[in-house]
């Protein structure tokens, strides 16, 4: 059971978290101008990668509040903890989308 | 096997306290601090049991939790517990034991019969043998679980009680050996949090068998001087009994703690099991190892047991299996179990792989000037006897070939150290990746995972010295880690020199392995040298294919006992090392954990919680079947007396539709949403415009996922400018809850919107019919009900009953309808209420099952039911809701070529040629007549199945609503539902809207 640290609640059991995918995936803002393809990379296409992820958390038997981690998809360990909207590269503050 | 009880040796057993049991049926008595190895053992019982496979004598082997032979299935109905180990099966008053394979006594002092047949069950006999035909196996399988088993499951509900308990700490110490006391001591003095589990019921591990003093004391007077210390630091929980029997991700370890099953039946209470759930910062492993056997001829003979494992019961219960015993041996530890043996009356020779001089001060030196017999060079070849072990044969080892001199030694116990598999079970749960080491002869573990350590014999540090200096520094460091002031005690220590250990595998003698005496590798399994070489001249090469064509490993013990041995044969087999063959993972669990341990107390009621809607006893009252619906119970139909379901659905549907119903419809999911934003965020949701709903009006919309499939549909009302109740379908609310959180949350964070789940809050009954207008009046009076005033798909508040309410025109069922919503705590009153005010009118209550008809016969939708995740609105026939001016999720979708193009299953309705048959659901559809016409192959092209089917009782008819191919374009068309009895029910594509198409009644 892995452990995860809810930003707004502190640590807590995987039981009360649900796995939202990969994260930083932006809603293209004018779909129409999407190609069929790009439209679906959009909805399909996921880096599934071997390392580190950034993933969307649900903390949805806790706070309700969605954040993202870094986590190692071989290892399972975390590093990094962030808000939506937080950049997980750099403390410049405003980050890019979700 | 002569075995007796010594008086001078017993450290664990009260000889003052005698302990009845019964094993087969017999009468024993033992003494208190036995376990039920060392009172039979103490009896003389020698053959416990047969082997599953070959039906040769077997006994006890092992002193622990990897034992392999002695079985026994323990007490009996309620209190069963089968498979139970011997050895770890503690004494107590009144216990009652059978052995799982008993071994008939008739025959206890023959030769096995079956041992001279085994030539006919070679490995992967049942593969063989029972592969064909298949139906067979079932015939077959009785027989040979009979002949072959382990023990009976229970017949009858376990009813003792087992218990979880979180909790967390600083460092967890599995192992309460003196390796784990040791980390314990280092990390507790500091003040850390420290669990030590320990799965004896006493501390110390093998401490009884080490040669060597720690600061003056013998190690296990040094045990208990630690245990005393750590009894006086608060923050240090010692839990004994407890077996860590998984380690998971993150430093999750789960430990079994067993409360009760030492006692006597009846001085049982409270619950049987612990299940603790840890999460610990820090984890030192101190789980010790597990001594290998030696593979040799009969090496499965009763009498011949590991050389710990004589030693133990001497130490410990005052048991001296044999007078004149062998210790067959590849390393140092054997040598102590000989000065044991010896100093408790036995002759004792030691038969040492290694040859030449032992190291000076060494255990071997010690072991000859104590007058224990020596013989160096020699490895085993074969043992013999009857039902018991009488002799055993050994040859001098010249070079890399055992084919000098050969003795044999006349004999009535032989223990056998071939070396010791460190226990690196936990860690290899853990994600670790062992390592083989060839100074050892076993596998290590590797690279530490955060937070982890291993110390002690399971990390193959063999000297006393040593291993208090790694678990001394392993306790201190994982304490520091977590902040506190650690330093590591010192400990002096004289111990004998240690001589390495030497690898012994099976005798090299030139003779083929399968013409020898049968040697085992796997006892609970019968495998045996000879059948690993079978597998591979197979073909198996593959170490996992291997153990499961053989069975090795797959036993209760789970190939504690042989697994070691049974890859290095492999090795030898293929010509190559044993890390190239592999290792294997072991994944939790460590030891075989009850069914009850998982549940808990989360059985029978407590297993699901259930949801009760607030008229629920009214509704057990009218004596309605629930369906469940999630964890909510709805109420199904409401038969009266002498009714089937069929006539009180066909009754309940006539009276909505020509008189007035009533349904409690309080599960249906229902959001709140608040804000400026409110209704931004439901035209992004839904495939219609909500910009411009006015308030006090209600509308129905579709939801869309990303991909343009409908994932649910509801009515949603606004309250106010800035407010909108939403109803979800029942199983949805949670769903659909979870889907607007996350877009608002992660995609659009600046929108000014907030929603909570009311579906509890609030209790809805439908009143529905042409007469419902005459029922609601007569308890709502502050709502002007006409239809000019309040009309359809519109919302008024108001009082009903005496309690505030929202009161909605829809309608599920076509009919004119007042959904009345009010506080969940007067929903029962409220229910009443209206059910006293239809009394007149002959108010109908209805459920799930009328429902559905009801709302079949309007070809209204059931998300999940009439759709299934590849249906978009335009194949649902409801193109007219998707707005073509505005964006919305899942909109790009619609025009994608797949979504967008041909041949696509829609949304239609069915009139069966035979107004009376109702077609099942689920049924396929097909185009063609008659089963595989001469024309068409097979199989059959299918174009679309019957999602919803139903008697109407108000058209007198049967109706179906069905996904076809280009259904849209097939109006009126023939279709066949192929049915299972071989039956093609014709029936006629039709609009799904069977009746008031123009939809007058809902109006008026």
């Amino acid at each position: 059971m892995l452990q995860i640290t809810c930003p707004y609640c502190g640590p807590r059991a995987e039981s009360e978290f649900s796995c939202g995918g990969e994260a930083h995936i932006a809603r293209p803002l004018d779909t129409d101008s999407l190609t069929d393809e790009q439209w679906g990379d959009y909805l399909f296409m996921r880096k599934n990668p071997k390392g580190l992820h950034r993933e969307q958390w649900n903390h949805v038997a806790g706070c309700r509040r969605w954040f993202n981690a870094e986590r190692h998809t071989v290892s399972y360990q975390f590093t990094k903890f962030y808000k939506v909207g937080e950049n997980p590269d750099g403390n410049t503050g405003a980050g890019g989308q979700s | 096997m002569s075995t007796h009880r010594i008086s001078s040796l017993g450290a664990r057993i009260n000889r003052a306290k005698k302990v009845a049991f019964h094993f087969n049926g017999r009468s024993y008595a033992g003494f208190e601090g036995d376990t039920l190895a060392s009172a039979l053992l103490a009896a003389g019982e020698s053959v416990l049991s047969h082997s599953w496979k070959y039906h040769r004598p077997r006994g006890i082997v092992t002193s622990g939790i990897e034992e392999p032979s002695a079985l026994v299935q323990l007490e009996s109905g309620k209190d069963t517990i089968p498979n139970a180990k011997m050895p770890e099966v503690e004494l107590y008053d009144g216990l009652q034991a059978t052995a799982i394979n008993p071994w008939p006594n008739a025959l206890s002092r023959a030769l096995s019969i079956n041992r001279n047949f085994s030539f006919l069950f070679p490995a992967g006999f049942y593969y063989k043998t029972f592969m064909w035909p298949a139906k067979a196996w079932m015939f077959y399988e009785r027989f040979i679980r009979k002949a072959g088993g382990l023990g009976a499951s229970p017949e009858v509900d376990d009813t003792d009680r087992y218990i979880h308990q979180n909790i967390h700490c600083d460092v967890l110490v599995a192992g309460g050996g003196v390796a784990g006391l040791a980390a314990a001591l280092a990390a507790g003095r500091s003040g850390a949090r420290v669990i030590v589990s320990e799965l004896q019921n006493t501390l110390g591990g093998s401490a009884h068998r080490l040669q060597g003093t720690i600061d003056g004391l013998p190690a296990s007077e040094w045990v208990k001087k630690a245990e005393a210390e750590l009894a006086t630091l608060p923050e240090v929980k010692i839990i004994k009994r407890g077996v860590v029997f998984g380690y998971h991700d993150h430093n999750f370890l789960t430990i079994r703690e067993s409360l009760s099953d030492h006692k006597p039946l009846a001085a049982r209470k409270g619950f049987r099991e612990r299940l603790w759930r840890v999460r610990a910062k820090q984890v030192v492993l101190a789980t010790g190892a597990h001594e290998r056997p030696m593979v040799f001829g009969n090496n499965d003979l009763p009498g011949i047991m590991l050389s710990s494992a004589l030693a133990d019961y001497a130490q410990l219960y005052g048991v001296l299996v044999g007078k004149r015993i062998a210790l067959l041996t590849n390393n140092d530890m054997a040598y102590g179990d000989a000065l044991t043996l010896k100093s408790a009356g036995a002759e004792v020779t030691v038969i040492d792989v290694r040859s030449g001089h032992s190291v000076v001060g060494g255990l071997a030196q010690k072991a000859h000037d104590a007058g224990v017999n020596v013989l160096r060079g020699y490895v085993p070849v074969q043992a013999d006897g009857g039902a018991v072990v009488t002799s055993i044969q050994v040859r001098q080892q010249v070079g890399d070939k055992a084919n000098g001199e050969s003795r044999s030694f006349s004999v009535d116990a032989v223990g056998m150290s071939g070396g010791w598999n460190p226990a690196i079970h936990l860690y290899s749960h853990s994600g670790g990746k062992a390592l083989w080491s060839d100074a050892l002869e076993c596998f290590k573990p590797g690279a530490p995972l955060p937070g982890q350590f291993s110390v002690g014999a399971c990390n193959a540090t063999g000297t006393l010295a040593n291993t208090l200096r790694e678990a001394s520094h392993a306790g201190a460091e994982a304490a520091t880690r977590v902040g506190f002031a650690a330093s590591e005690p010192r400990y002096t220590v004289v111990e004998p020199s240690n001589e390495p250990i030497s690898p012994f595998w099976i005798a090299e003698t030139g003779e083929n392995v399968s013409r020898r005496a049968k040697a085992f590798v796997d006892w609970q399994n019968d495998v045996g040298a000879a059948d690993i070489e079978l597998a591979i001249r197979e073909g198996f090469e593959s170490i996992e294919h291997i153990k499961r064509y053989t069975a090795l490993g797959f036993g209760t013990d789970q190939g504690k006992l042989g697994n070691i041995n049974g890859m290095a044969l492999a090795a030898r087999a293929m010509g190559k090392t044993i890390p190239q063959v592999g290792t294997t993972t072991f994944r939790p669990n460590y030891v075989p954990i009850s069914f009850g341990l998982f549940a808990g107390l989360e059985r029978g009621e407590l297993f699901d919680p259930v949801r009760k809607t607030s008229p629920h006893a009214q509704h057990e009252a009218a004596g309605c079947p629930f369906e469940d619906v999630g964890q909510w119970k709805r109420p199904w139909y409401f038969p009266k007396s002498g009714e089937d379901m069929h006539a009180a659905v066909n009754r309940e549907v006539l009276a909505v539709r020509n008189s007035v119903g009533i349904m409690d419809a309080s599960t249906l999911g229902k959001i709140d949403i608040q804000g400026p934003d409110a209704a931004k965020l439901l035209n992004w949701l839904y495939t219609n415009p909500w910009l411009k709903l006015e308030v006090g009006k209600a509308r129905y919309g579709l939801m869309l996922d990303e991909n343009g499939m409908v994932f649910d549909d509801g009515v949603t009302v606004r309250l106010a400018e800035d407010r909108f109740l939403m109803t979800t379908t029942t199983g949805g609310a949670a769903r659909v809850l979870t889907w607007m959180e996350r877009w608002v949350q992660t995609e659009w964070p600046d929108m000014k919107v907030y929603m909570t789940t009311v579906t509890d809050q609030w209790s809805t009954f439908a009143v529905v019919g042409p007469k419902s207008r005459k029922v609601v009046e007569k308890v709502c009076k502050d709502i002007d009900l006409s239809a000019a005033a309040f009309p359809f798909m519109s919302y008024r508040e108001g009082t009903v009953a005496g309690v505030k309410a929202r009161v909605m025109r829809i309608s599920f069922s076509g009919e004119l309808s007042f959904e009345i919503n009010v506080p969940s705590n007067a929903g029962a009153h409220v229910w009443k209420a209206l059910m006293a005010a239809g009394a007149e009118f002959d108010i109908t209550p209805y459920g799930t099952e009328a429902m559905h008809v009801l709302r079949g016969e309007k070809g209204y939708i059931i998300v999940g039911q009439d759709t299934d995740g590849s249906m978009t609105p335009h194949d649902l026939g409801m193109g007219g809701m998707v707005s073509k001016t505005k964006d919305f999720l899942g909109r790009r979708s619609l025009s994608r070529s797949h979504t967008a193009g041909e041949n696509r299953k829609q949304l239609v309705g069915l009139l069966t040629d035979d107004a009376q048959c109702v077609l099942p659901e689920g049924a396929q559809l097909t185009a063609l007549s008659q089963i595989n016409p001469p024309t068409v192959a097979a199989p059959v092209p299918m174009i679309g199945h019957v999602t919803s089917s139903y008697y109407s009782p108000t058209l007198q008819r049967s109706i179906a609503m069905a996904v076809v191919r280009d259904g849209h374009q097939k109006m009126g068309q023939k279709i066949y539902a192929a049915l299972a009895d071989g039956r093609h029910v014709a029936a006629t594509i039709a609009s799904p809207v069977f009746y008031d198409p123009e939809g007058k009644h809902h109006h008026d």
